[in-house]
């Protein structure tokens, strides 16, 4: 069944994962969005600041949204999203991590201009195996109501 | 890359432009934004965007690839000058993303990155934090893209 706005009321909503992630894919999205040292080579990145190969920022975020929609945006009436509040790197991404997915709908409200659909607003967690908090964030995203029609009446 | 005290509120760097393709939309969007409009010409047609859409995550990786494509060209000019180009450090992240207007197959986006706070840290005193806004604009020149990224960017006087 397809999830719309009132499915999304403000609590926890879920967990989501693992999402295994490999050396391979960290180097193949830096050498194509973020080409440098410290996510493309071993040698110069133990010399970074993050002591280590450690993936972009960019592919956490886009691993983000891939687990996002595995665990329930594909079956939601989502309309897209306008942009996300704040997203904060707490700690690096690293080859082998196995990444879980928390999320909280922080608000949930309904459109004055757009009677047919509600904005929901999302917390976003990203944790490693070990319970390190690697990614935090804050996006709303657009969901159709379930009756538009008495919605708008 | 130029080092903390070289840097001034409202500096602007122009990063250069991308072309959204059918092709790089799809590719980004199968791997980790498998969303209809993203993937399908029709679906996009249907949809708020009006067009196929490429994924916001994909308009700000494609933000960081000039970004990084424009830090490597300074830092090249730098120690052809005999300079040594700062190697900076990574972003501990960034605050109002929005994406403004759909980037549909076909746009020409180019991106800009403009200086907006400049503040040390007793925390680290070799690290300056940079505050920029990067904005991306389409061929009719309607800003589609803007977020304000923090960076770390080392001091010349690094601990004194």
């Amino acid at each position: 069944m397809t999830l719309t706005f009132e499915d999304f009321p403000p609590g926890h909503f879920g967990t989501f994962g693992p999402r295994h992630v490999t050396r391979d894919e960290i180097i193949a999205f830096a050498a194509e969005f973020d080409p440098q040292p410290m996510h493309l080579d071993e040698e110069a990145a133990s010399k970074s600041m993050l002591r280590g190969l450690s993936g972009s920022g960019w592919h956490l975020g886009s691993l983000m949204m891939r687990m996002l929609f595995d665990g329930f945006l594909g079956r939601t009436a989502s309309l897209g999203s306008p942009g996300v509040d704040e997203l904060r790197w707490l700690s690096p991404l690293r080859p082998g991590d196995d990444l879980t997915l928390d999320v909280e709908v922080k608000d949930a409200r309904t459109s004055r201009s757009r009677p047919d659909l509600g904005i929901v607003t999302f917390g976003m967690r990203v944790r490693n195996a070990a319970g390190q908090v690697l990614l935090e964030a804050t996006s709303p995203i657009m969901v159709r109501r379930r009756d538009a029609t008495s919605a708008a009446g | 890359m130029n080092f903390f005290e070289d840097i001034a509120v409202g500096q602007r760097r122009e990063l250069g432009s991308f072309t959204f393709t059918p092709d790089n939309i799809k590719t980004f969007a199968r791997q980790f934004d498998p969303q209809k409009f993203h993937l399908d010409e029709e679906a996009g047609r249907n949809s708020l965007f009006g067009g196929l859409a490429a994924s916001g995550w994909h308009v700000g990786s494609v933000c960081m690839k000039l970004l990084v494509a424009k830090g490597k060209e300074e830092a090249a000019a730098m120690l052809a000058a005999g300079e040594t180009p700062a190697v900076w450090g990574p972003s501990p992240g960034f605050r109002e993303l929005k994406w403004l207007k759909p980037v549909l197959a076909g746009d020409t986006i180019a991106f800009e990155s403009v200086v907006e706070s400049l503040r040390t840290s007793e925390k680290r005193p070799e690290w300056g934090i940079v505050q920029a806004r990067n904005v991306g604009v389409n061929q009719r020149g309607e800003p589609v893209y803007s977020m304000l990224a923090t960076a770390f960017v080392p001091r010349r006087a690094a601990g004194g």
